[in-house]
């Protein structure tokens, strides 16, 4: 569910970030207001833990695959909402840093879809709500596992629209939801389970550690309220703003807004355009040219879009592009190989 | 994810190329920071069918690689393995945009150029992400994330995540190691101790956590993280930065591989 750089628009990697930043600012705020210092050495360890944990394979019963943890509700059950999501965001920073799992533009996408969902939404509305009234190894179960689904379901579902909004693929946004919402629901599950059994587990061996944190001091409903509606703010002023902005600017960046618009309309009048979304995801997997025309708004925008932006191709200067291609990269390879014959002679100059 | 022997080699691979002393290594990690944002905004920003004009980009890896003097193959080796990703979503693109364009007398489908730009783009962006903590290493970057202002905490939780990683995952794979050893043959973990081998690492986590807090309180810890960086920016800083600024700009404003082959193309003819 790492999203790539190269999939993604300056616009939408900007505006996540923003949010991300924000829901980021307000939560060590929130902590520091706590004064628990105490819970920075837990929340780095408990981290580490989970990087590792990640690694851990899970079989799965009866379909001879295996499966793997997120961690995403786990850190939010033991560190409390807050500190859990800034924990997701350490682990996420050093993954896009050593092993390129996520861009760093699309840091702020990635931290918002794996963190803020399970953290903010399904952690304080489903979990706690299930054990509300007194644990128990069921409630647990059912809590963990519902909140685990809808996270991941809301957390694949964004992917889809920072995907399709930032117009870099192809793909639908129909087909794109048809082919993500399954496969995370069946990651969803594994997740679920996993983290009820662990959490049934340390209940059992350590019942503090997770009876604090869900009676404790952080009561969820109203500071989550205003998280929302902060965000829910600071998106549209931001979305405005850069849109403007965009339009002003006559390149990639308009396209890629021209398209998003094109898509909201889409998202919104699903009750229209429900039934032939549901012929046109049955046909999507064809290479046709005809099913491009029938209904689905987004392919349109970027189709008439695209064909004002598309270059005009003519053979001169498709010759002179490639052989200047070619050229540039000969030019980069000169420069590395110089480079690097410069460095070679200092050294046994100074050996 | 890479399992635990890799991902500790690769870690430390990146550690060890973070202590080399060369030209970039020495530049402020500020600075590093910034010319990686500027570059992955400068990339990102192309026109998703844009080939040729994207080529100059690769002017900054290949600069900076050679600079740094990172080993192409071991740092090429990690990009393979991510690249199958983007391959994955990239490659649907022919089969949707499956409109012919001719290019120099080869009929190809759109989807195809701009799935080859997609691929360029993220080889591009992995490779500056890389670059960024191969030439920096974590502690500097975190003096540098704190010069930009970003919130002690995090970063402080950020540096002591990344610290633990490596003991953890240590830990994690002789557990591992343990239940394999006594459970041959099996593709994972049994179900059946799923919360408890999990949960009893989470468990001795935890234990670990409070004795590192006891310890940095011991040696007096409050809150503050101290690198002994040398937090000056110098002339030869703002020199690269803005050398680099010049060149992204340019190189996206110019469709220079374009103008070097209408010259080229000209003198010919």
């Amino acid at each position: 569910m790492h999203m790539a750089d190269a999939l993604i628009s300056p616009v939408i990697g900007g505006t996540m970030w923003v949010a991300t930043a924000g829901v980021a600012a307000y939560s060590i705020k929130k902590i520091q207001d706590d004064m628990e210092e105490k819970k920075v050495p837990l929340m780095g360890v408990m981290g580490a833990f989970v990087f590792a944990a990640q690694m851990i394979n899970f079989s799965i019963p009866g379909t001879g695959s295996s499966g793997h943890l997120g961690g995403g509700l786990i850190l939010a059950a033991m560190l409390g909402p807050y500190a859990g999501f800034l924990a997701m965001a350490s682990i996420l920073l050093i993954q896009a840093l050593f092993f390129g799992d996520g861009g760093l533009l699309a840091y702020g996408c990635n931290v918002f879809n794996l963190g803020f969902y399970t953290c903010f939404i399904t952690y304080p509305l489903i979990f706690k709500w299930f054990i509300k009234k007194g644990i128990s190894a069921k409630r647990m179960m059912a809590g963990s596992m519902i909140a685990a689904v809808v996270g991941l379901q809301l957390g694949a579902f964004s992917v889809v629209l920072e995907t399709v909004f930032s117009g870099k693929t192809e793909l639908p946004f129909s087909t794109f939801v048809l082919m993500m919402q399954p496969i995370h629901l069946a990651i969803g599950i594994v997740e679920g389970l996993v983290t009820a059994a662990v959490l049934t587990f340390v209940w059992k061996a350590r019942p503090e550690l997770i009876e604090k944190p869900v009676s404790g001091k952080i009561s969820g409903n109203t500071s989550i309220k205003r998280i929302i509606y902060g965000l829910a703010i600071a998106a549209v002023v931001i979305g405005g703003g850069l849109s403007w902005f965009a339009s002003s600017n006559p390149d990639g960046l308009e396209w890629s807004m021209e398209k998003t618009a094109g898509t909201t309309e889409l998202a919104e009048s699903g009750g229209i355009y429900g039934i032939l979304a549901d012929i046109q995801s049955k046909t999507a997997f064809l290479p046709d040219y005809s099913f491009k025309n029938d209904g689905s708004v987004s392919e349109q925008v970027s189709e008439t879009s695209a064909e004002v932006a598309w270059p005009s191709v003519n053979a001169g200067t498709t010759v002179s592009g490639l052989v200047g291609g070619a050229m540039t990269l000969v030019l980069a390879a000169m420069i590395g190989f110089f480079i690097r014959s410069v460095k070679r002679r200092k050294k046994k100059v100074t050996a | 994810m890479a399992d635990f022997t890799s991902s500790l080699y690769n870690m430390r691979l990146m550690d060890d190329l973070a202590c080399k002393d060369t030209f970039v290594h020495k530049l402020h990690p500020l600075i590093k920071i910034l010319t990686t944002i500027a570059y992955l905004f400068v990339v990102v920003s192309y026109d998703r069918h844009e080939i040729i004009g994207l080529l100059p980009m690769v002017f900054y890896p290949v600069v900076v690689f050679f600079l740094a003097e990172l080993p192409v193959k071991q740092v090429l080796a990690r990009l393979l393995l991510i690249e199958p990703f983007i391959i994955a979503i990239g490659i649907l693109n022919p089969f949707f945009d499956s409109q012919v364009i001719t290019v120099g007398g080869l009929a190809l489908s759109r989807g195809w150029i701009t799935f080859a730009s997609i691929l360029l783009k993220s080889l591009f962006t992995i490779t500056a992400a890389l670059i960024l903590i191969c030439t920096t290493g974590m502690d500097k970057l975190a003096a540098g994330l704190r010069m930009l202002k970003v919130p002690r905490l995090f970063v402080l939780q950020l540096l002591l995540t990344y610290r633990y990683i490596s003991v953890l995952i240590e830990e994690v794979s002789r557990s591992i190691r343990a239940y394999k050893l006594r459970a041959p043959q099996q593709k994972g973990i049994h179900p059946g101790v799923w919360g408890t081998l999990v949960g009893q690492l989470l468990l001795r986590t935890i234990d670990r956590a409070e004795r590192v807090y006891q310890a940095m309180s011991v040696r007096g810890f409050t809150g503050e993280y101290y690198t002994g960086a040398d937090t000056r920016i110098t002339i030869r800083d703002g020199a690269y930065f803005g050398g680099w600024l010049l060149f992204f700009i340019l190189a996206r404003m110019v469709n220079i591989p374009l103008m070097i082959g209408l010259l080229i193309s000209g003198v010919i003819s």
